[in-house]
Parts: C-alpha cells; sequence; structure tokens
C-alpha cells in the first residue's frame, strides 16, 4: 500500500484535531484513537471543547479540539504541544498555534479559508503571515471541494457531502501514520446501518483523504511502534465510564443494589448516563428535580439498603452539602462524585480545575467529617470508584470522590480487570443476634455503626438530624453531644488503618520531591522523569487518599530538602498539608486557566528549586 | 387461627417509648392517633412502614411512631422518601409534612414526586402558620395575615393544597380535619391502598401560634353546614338538615337547597373520585367558606402507573434482553482486544 523509503520513526507523537463544534472533530480523534490503541501503540486523550453546543460557526469560541499523545512507550499525558494540527478553518489555527510545535505539522481545510472566515476568526490579514504559518509544514487541502468532487455521484444533499469532511481528513492522518482504515470502516457501518448511503459517502471520503495524503508526497510519514504494555485484555476507557464501571463491580462484590439520583451537570453527567443505560445489571437509575434531590433520594436508598450513589460537579456539590451533613449525622453510606471544573459559580462547566478540593473537606455547617479520595487518570477512576464504595458501605459514612474534567472526559487504554481479583466488600448489617437494635452502637474497632434495613422484622427504629444518644434518642445533653461528634470524628479517621502507604516514584531520598494529587498525576510523573533523567535528585508522590491522609506521609516528607505541591487551584492542597504537617516547608506550583498542567511548566518551575 | 390473632396489630404497637413533645391542646395528637388506628387495620407487617419527615412541628412525628423513620432536613422529605420506594417498592412509606416544609422550602420536591406517581402517602399538617420557628406566615396563610414577619398583613396569594396536587398531574388528594379521628382513619386507609402518590391535606390547629384558624368551618356548632364530605358515588349533600347539595351551573359550582325552587336529590351532583378530568375534582377542592362548604373527604382518586413499578419493569426488560448479566460481562463488552 504505501511506498517504502522515507518513513521516520518516532517515540510519541502528539496529534490536534480541531475545528467548528459541529465538524465532529471529537469522533475523528475517538476513531484515530481506537485505532492506535487497537494497533498497540499507549495513549492518552484530552478533548476540550466549549461549553455551547453550538457556539457561533467559524469563532474562536466554537473551536472544539480532541488532543491524542500515542507512544512504543507508556504515555501519561495528553502531551503539552502538538506535533500534527488539524485544522478545519482559520480559528482552529487562531485557537490552537500556541499549543503546536513550532514547525510541526498543520493540515487545514484550504477552502475555508475565506475572507469571511478569517475575518470571522479574528484576523486582521493573512492568518499565513500574521501566525508565521511558512514557518511550519503547512498543508494546504481544498478537503470541501474534494469531497464534494468525491462524492458528485451519490445524489446527495451539499450539506450531508460536507459533514464528511472530517472523514477526509482522518483518512489523511491515517495515511501519515501508516494505519488501517478497516475499524473506522466497521464503525461507520455500525453507525449508518439504517443508511447504507451514508456508510458510502463516509468510506470514499476516508479513502480519498487517504490517497490524497499519499499523492501530494508533502508529508513524511511517521512509524511509532507498539508499546510493550503487559499482556491482558484491553479496552478504551474514559475516567466517567471508569467511575460508573468501579461503582458497578462494587455493587456486584457487596451484593446490593445500586441506586443513582443525579441532576445532569457537566462534566459529570456521562456517569449518570453510563448508568442509566445498565438496567440489564439492575441499576436503579434517578434523574432527580435538583442536585438536592439526587442526593436526598440516594440517602433514602441507602436507609433502605441500596448502595446510593450522586454524582455531581462544583456546583452540585455545594447544594449537596446540608444532605452530606444528614449522612453524617446519620451515619449512612453513601458515595458523592465530583467531577470538578472550573469556578467559583458556573465558572468554566467544560474546563477542568482542582478547586473544590477545600469544599469537599471542610464546606458543611458543624463538625462534619467525611472521607476524601481522588482518582489520578481516566482508569484509575474505576479503582477509586471501587474503593469509594468498599469505604462508604464498610465504615457507613459518606465518602468524597474527586475526579476532575481532565479525567472525565479523557481515556486512555485499560487493561480489563477480572472481578475475581477484586476485594469482597461486607456491608455490616445488623444481626439478628444483637437485638434488641441499638442505632448508634458500634463496632469496636472500625466505630461504625450498624445497617438494619427497614423491612428488617424487630429492628424499627428512628434516624434523623438531630444529635441523638446511642440508643436513637434525640439529645441535647451537652456531654452527649460531645462525645457523639468525637466518635464520628473517630469513626472516619479510623479508615486510615486500611489506607495504603504513599509510593515514591524515584529515590526515595532528594532535593526536592513535586506533591500533587488527583489529575496532575501524568503530568508530574513526565516532568519529574525529565528531570530525574538530567540527573536531578527530585521524586513524585501522588495523593489518592486525601482524608485520611496515609500513615506514612512525614516519614516520606522528611527524608526531602524542599517540597512542592503542583495543583490546578490557588494551593488548597498545600494549605491542606501545612495544617496537618506544620512543621515542613511548601513550595507551590499552582495554575488557575481550565487547562491541565503542561510538562513543561512544571519542569521549569522545579528547576528554580533545585 | 391463633397465630392470626397473635398478628393482629393494634394502635398501641405503633405507639414508640418516646414522649410526646407537642404542645398540649395540639391537632398533631388528634393526627397520630388516627394514623396509628389506620395502620393497625391494613394488615402490613410493622417492619414494613417507613415514616420519613422533614422540618418542622409535624415532621418530629417519626419520632413517636415504633416504626422505620426518618427525621431528615428541610423540605426534602419527599425526594428521601422516593429513594426508599424505589430502592424498595413492597415498604408502605409515610411523608409526614407541613405547609412551610412541602410547599415553601420544599415546594420542588413536593410537585415533582406528585408529578412521578411514587406510591407514598403523603400527610400534610396544614395550619397555615410556621410553628416551630414561632409564628410566621407560610405559604398557605391567607392574603393580609399578621404575623411576626408580616407585621402590616401579608402580601401573598396562599397556595391551595389540592389545586397544586391537582395542576402537579396528582391521582390522589384527600382532605381532612384533625379531631375528627374516624374520618381521617379512613382516609389514611383508603391513600394507603392507593397506588401512587397519595395527598392527604389535614386542617391541623396551632394551638399557640394560629389559634382556631379552621375554627370557621371546623366548630363543632357550624361544621355540618360549612363542611361537606364527600362519597364515591354518592350526591354531594350536606348541613345539619340534610338539606343542601352542590349542582353544576354553567361552569360553576352552585350551593342549593333541597326542596327548594323544585331542587330534589337527583338533581344533585354525584361524587365520582375516579374520574380522570380533573375538572369538577379541582373546583371541589378549591370550596372556601362562606361561598362553599369546605370539601373534606377523598376528592380525587385516580389509577395510574407507579413510578417505581415502571423503573422495576424497566429493569426486567434490561435484564431479559440483555446479553450482559454480570460485571465480567460488561467489562469483556464492546471492543476489548488482546496483548
Amino acid at each position: 500500500m504505501r511506498k517504502k523509503g522515507t518513513v521516520i520513526e518516532k517515540e510519541d507523537v502528539v496529534i490536534r484535531f480541531s475545528g467548528d463544534s459541529g465538524d465532529g472533530m471529537q469522533l475523528t480523534g475517538t476513531l484515530f484513537s481506537e485505532t492506535a490503541a487497537l494497533y498497540g501503540n499507549d495513549l492518552t486523550t484530552f478533548p476540550d471543547y466549549p461549553a455551547e453546543i453550538r457556539a457561533p460557526q467559524g469563532t474562536v469560541g466554537g473551536v472544539s479540539g480532541f488532543q491524542v499523545h500515542l507512544g512504543q512507550s507508556e504515555i501519561y499525558t495528553p502531551g503539552d504541544y502538538a506535533d500534527v494540527l488539524v485544522a478545519m478553518n482559520p480559528a482552529a489555527i487562531r485557537a490552537n498555534i500556541k499549543w503546536t510545535k513550532f514547525g510541526g505539522t498543520i493540515i487545514i481545510d484550504k477552502d475555508n479559508f475565506t475572507e469571511k472566515n478569517i475575518e470571522k476568526a479574528g484576523y486582521e490579514s493573512d492568518p499565513v503571515v500574521e501566525d508565521n504559518l511558512d514557518q511550519y509544514n503547512l498543508i494546504e487541502a481544498p478537503i470541501s471541494s474534494m469531497v464534494k468532487e468525491a462524492l458528485k455521484d451519490l445524489n446527495l444533499d451539499p450539506k450531508t457531502i460536507l459533514r464528511t469532511k472530517n472523514m477526509f481528513a482522518l483518512g489523511m492522518v491515517y495515511w501519515l501514520f501508516d494505519r488501517k482504515l478497516k475499524y473506522t470502516e466497521q464503525y461507520l457501518e455500525k453507525k449508518f446501518r439504517s443508511k447504507p448511503e451514508l456508510i458510502e459517502a463516509n468510506k470514499i471520503a476516508l479513502h480519498s483523504g487517504y490517497y490524497y495524503a499519499e499523492t501530494i508526497e508533502a508529508l513524511a510519514p511517521i512509524r511509532i511502534n507498539p508499546a510493550p504494555i503487559a499482556k491482558g485484555k484491553y479496552r478504551n476507557i474514559s475516567g466517567n465510564t471508569a467511575t460508573a464501571w468501579g461503582l458497578l463491580a462494587a455493587a456486584e462484590k457487596s451484593g446490593l443494589e445500586l441506586f443513582i439520583g443525579s441532576y445532569p451537570i457537566t462534566p459529570a453527567t456521562g456517569i449518570l448516563e453510563e448508568l442509566a443505560a445498565r438496567k440489564d445489571l439492575g441499576v436503579k437509575s434517578f434523574q432527580a428535580e435538583d442536585e438536592i434531590a439526587g442526593i436526598c433520594s440516594a440517602l433514602g436508598a441507602s436507609f433502605a439498603g441500596n448502595l446510593a450513589v450522586t454524582t455531581t460537579s462544583g456546583p452540585g456539590l455545594a447544594l449537596k452539602s446540608e444532605a452530606i451533613g444528614l449522612a453524617v449525622m446519620t451515619e449512612l453510606p453513601i458515595v458523592i462524585v465530583d467531577v470538578q471544573r472550573g469556578g467559583p459559580s458556573t465558572g468554566l462547566p467544560t474546563k477542568t480545575e482542582q478547586a473544590d478540593l477545600l469544599q469537599a473537606l471542610f464546606g458543611r455547617n458543624g463538625e462534619s467529617p467525611v472521607v476524601v479520595l481522588a482518582a489520578s487518570t481516566p482508569t484509575d477512576c474505576f479503582r477509586y470508584a471501587f474503593e469509594a464504595a468498599r469505604i462508604a458501605v464498610e465504615h457507613m459514612t459518606p465518602v468524597i470522590l474527586l475526579t476532575d474534567g481532565y479525567l472525565a472526559n479523557g481515556t486512555e487504554p485499560w487493561r480489563v480487570p477480572a472481578m475475581k481479583d477484586l476485594p469482597e466488600i461486607h456491608p455490616p448489617f445488623a444481626s439478628n443476634k444483637d437485638l434488641p437494635y441499638v442505632p448508634y452502637k458500634r463496632d469496636p474497632e472500625k466505630l461504625s455503626r450498624f445497617w438494619a434495613v427497614p423491612g428488617t422484622p424487630n429492628m424499627e427504629h428512628r434516624i434523623g438530624g438531630l444529635e441523638k444518644t446511642v440508643k436513637g434518642t434525640v439529645s441535647y445533653v451537652p456531654e452527649n453531644h460531645e462525645l457523639m461528634v468525637n466518635l464520628r470524628n473517630q469513626k472516619v479517621a479510623r479508615v486510615a488503618a486500611k489506607v495504603p502507604d504513599l509510593e515514591v516514584s524515584g529515590e526515595e531520598e532528594g532535593d526536592l520531591l513535586v506533591v500533587g494529587w488527583g489529575g496532575s498525576y501524568g503530568y508530574r510523573v513526565m516532568a519529574v522523569k525529565e528531570l530525574q533523567a538530567q540527573g536531578y535528585r527530585i521524586s513524585n508522590v501522588t495523593f489518592n487518599y486525601i482524608n485520611p491522609l496515609p500513615g506514612n506521609v512525614r516519614d516520606v516528607f522528611s527524608r526531602f530538602k524542599k517540597i512542592v505541591v503542583c495543583e490546578l487551584n490557588l494551593g488548597q492542597f498545600a494549605n491542606y498539608l501545612r495544617m496537618k504537617y506544620p512543621e515542613f516547608h511548601y513550595e507551590q506550583i499552582t495554575k488557575v486557566q481550565g487547562l491541565p498542567f503542561t510538562i513543561k511548566e512544571i519542569k521549569e518551575k522545579c528547576l528554580k528549586l533545585l | 387461627m391463633d397465630e392470626i390473632i397473635n398478628n393482629k396489630l393494634t394502635p398501641k404497637d405503633f405507639k414508640s417509648d418516646q414522649e410526646i413533645r407537642w404542645c398540649p391542646g395540639c391537632g398533631d395528637h388528634a393526627i397520630i392517633n388516627a394514623v396509628q388506628r389506620a395502620l393497625s387495620e391494613l394488615g402490613i407487617p410493622k417492619e414494613k412502614f417507613v415514616f420519613i419527615s422533614g422540618i418542622g412541628c409535624s415532621s418530629r412525628f417519626p419520632y413517636y411512631m415504633n416504626t422505620y423513620g426518618f427525621h431528615s432536613i428541610h423540605g426534602r422529605a419527599s425526594a428521601i422518601a422516593s429513594g426508599v420506594k424505589m430502592a424498595n417498592p413492597d415498604l408502605s412509606v409515610w411523608q409526614i409534612t407541613g405547609d412551610g416544609d412541602a410547599l415553601a422550602i420544599g415546594g420542588n420536591h413536593f410537585i415533582h414526586v406528585v408529578r412521578r406517581n411514587v406510591d407514598i402517602n403523603i400527610i400534610l399538617f396544614n395550619n397555615e402558620i410556621y410553628g416551630l420557628t414561632k409564628g410566621q406566615y407560610s405559604p398557605t396563610s391567607d392574603k393580609g395575615l399578621v404575623t411576626k414577619t408580616s407585621p402590616y398583613g401579608t402580601i401573598e396569594d396562599p397556595f391551595s393544597v389540592g389545586e397544586l396536587v391537582i395542576g402537579a398531574k396528582g391521582k390522589f388528594f384527600a382532605r381532612t380535619v384533625d379531631a375528627n379521628v374516624t374520618l381521617s382513619t379512613q382516609i389514611y386507609i383508603e391513600a394507603a391502598r392507593h397506588k401512587g402518590a397519595a395527598v392527604i391535606e389535614v386542617l391541623q390547629n396551632c394551638v399557640i401560634f394560629n389559634d382556631g384558624i379552621h375554627e370557621k368551618v371546623t366548630a363543632k356548632e357550624v361544621r355540618d353546614d360549612r363542611t361537606l364530605i364527600l362519597k364515591h358515588g354518592e350526591p354531594m349533600i350536606f348541613g345539619k338538615n340534610n338539606d343542601k347539595g352542590l349542582i353544576l351551573d354553567g361552569l360553576k359550582l352552585k350551593v342549593v337547597k333541597l326542596g327548594e325552587k323544585g331542587i330534589r336529590e337527583k338533581d344533585i351532583l354525584v361524587h365520582d373520585a375516579a374520574e380522570s378530568n380533573p375538572g369538577i375534582q379541582y373546583m371541589l377542592a378549591n370550596m372556601r367558606y362562606p361561598e362553599y362548604p369546605v370539601a373534606l373527604g377523598v376528592i380525587r382518586s385516580v389509577p395510574g402507573p407507579t413510578y417505581e413499578m415502571e423503573m422495576a419493569s424497566q429493569i426486567e426488560l434490561g435484564k431479559s434482553k440483555s446479553r450482559i448479566r454480570n460485571m465480567d460481562d460488561l467489562l469483556d463488552s464492546g471492543s476489548v482486544w488482546e496483548v
């Protein structure tokens, strides 16, 4: 199929597909990623799209992007800068040129670079001049006119024809990376099963793009060999799907029915959608009238013996605060997933941030401790969703799981676990041996109370938001309140018994320890690896357990000369550590642009501390 | 036979060990008596009853019931009760609420639980005042009512509970008076047997902050002439001497006297609670003294699919049609490749 000779072999490459939000760039990026994953590359993806479903056409605000980073070794981030940029219109160039490697390849649809579109994108003159596009390998492909020509015999309306432009561009990229078209063709056959004319049109566009790229001889084909990854079954998965599946797995392992009460909110909605589709696994999914009803219905389901979950993002977490306090007071198990986005208020709904940390830890009235966990990659959302459910049920406590927009929508190949390898979850149901049932009698080790579910004879009892004695009687006795506040606090603290130690990646001691939590993981790992390779004594730790913290923090921190905390906020985790471990000095690397870190940023700031 | 006798529950079985702390003379005492009577007659095992409340005087109710109970947060009981019922449709779920809890802070949850037709029984204690916070106006207070937060009189139109329920696509609405334990007991039994959201408005007297607010229609000496106790299939006749009735005059209800102007019993409207078109029921629910008698009894009771049953049947269908039977199946589904 391909002429031999000029193939360039590369360790890894970053490709960014961008166009108008109606141009199908998310699909194009997804299809490319899946083809690459099937080939055996490791990869990470990051979609970046506007909040408006159809922002004004042709404007920078309406540009939708999908970045994929693939390589022949382990890939930790979607990459800082693109080697290849596909830009379907001038606005896509305008929005993405600063994220494209100087001298990289840019593929544009030349037909879309009309005077009107150039003006709409905010250029005052020729983009080639304004953005120095002559300094890049600019491929000016007349994509629109070529699909029109290729599909002219199919008797389709012009709009439908132009919708295949993305497949033409995708075909070009496939040629560039020497990839087979089969997976994409199978996808098209399935998607348009009832519209054979669209299958044909899209396939023709795909092939036309492929052969066009071969013909123009302006592109040097790039080869990226398969990555040496562990044997097993793999699939691509996003953070939101992995979260949903972790909860499903926990339901199966605990023998509880899964109930999700949620209200749609970006970027968390995908979890509700995924679980709503899982009727076959018995999921009870309830789209409530608001965020408060979402958590309250879940709390009712928890009282009645289900594995209860509510999912949301920052503004929704704020609305759920009072009900989380009720869950703390009634000591019922519930998982609250907060897929963080830029805040405060409505903020940046489709952009990522890590600024709900303190809200999760402290955003309630009274002494109201909850367990807080944070996932750090799209695939480990599965593990931490499972873990959140395990802790909630076994310790009879609300657990907040923090993910973020970057993890939620990002995808990576995932080695599929077998259910038999996951731990069993043991709900602490009250036993008939312990009658009469006492609602706030506690397990001596964990301090958690026992679960008596309505419908169970002889265990009728009342719980509620008012302070109670151990027997469940409302009490205003000062000493009783203090006792119960302390017990609830200690109960959450004792979750620490099973919290794994922090793992240091790199040397156990050194000049600088990079500390972070959640979605900044990949960027920190890469920055630290690169600096280690240059001979610096630098290591990295990632916190997935925020409350309670792992037991070896002090021990790890004390072995480094300096500590720097990286996070996408103004220093919330750093301040939390200052409160918990005031004996250390914490430097900070922060960013609040609605975007993940770049490896370069972290490296540069670390270098100043080394 | 012995077993059946032993299993028969009495109202006393539903009394918890907690001392009741409502004010002496409060209408709530009579309400709880009627509820305990009704429960004992339903033939449902005690462990299957769940009482859920929000915040307010009425919301202390679950503590006094020897059943499963959840005293939650202000306004949210409808959402919590919905979750309980969806989690286990086999339970008999009761929400205890007041005019502030259900119609002000909990208004959104209230209309949606009614709209979805979740099979729960909602007893709404309407005393047209905020009692627990010591006397502020509520969403059902008459316009002009002088309270601590409306020293010059309220300037808001009140909600009518029945109108709101019907507007929210409600299928069961009844009204009773706290002190009428016999009528209340019957209504609670009917509500419990109705499949779907059942709202019962209780005209409740707050002896401290709004004493006598319902007296003009519920006082012993006037109640026969100022209330109409509706019975399905029977003519709408009321009055001390059973001499008054309702007819349809054009598009409106009209009070007539039997025997006057040739009006006979056959001319009087017959109550049809099961009619799905709520037109007449809506007018009945909205009747106000002095133009009309206040309607009591079951005003609307229309069958319809319940939310939790539709949810269960979707799950059944999903399970029967899918090849995914457990998590391992799901993990292996779609595009999975071997390395």
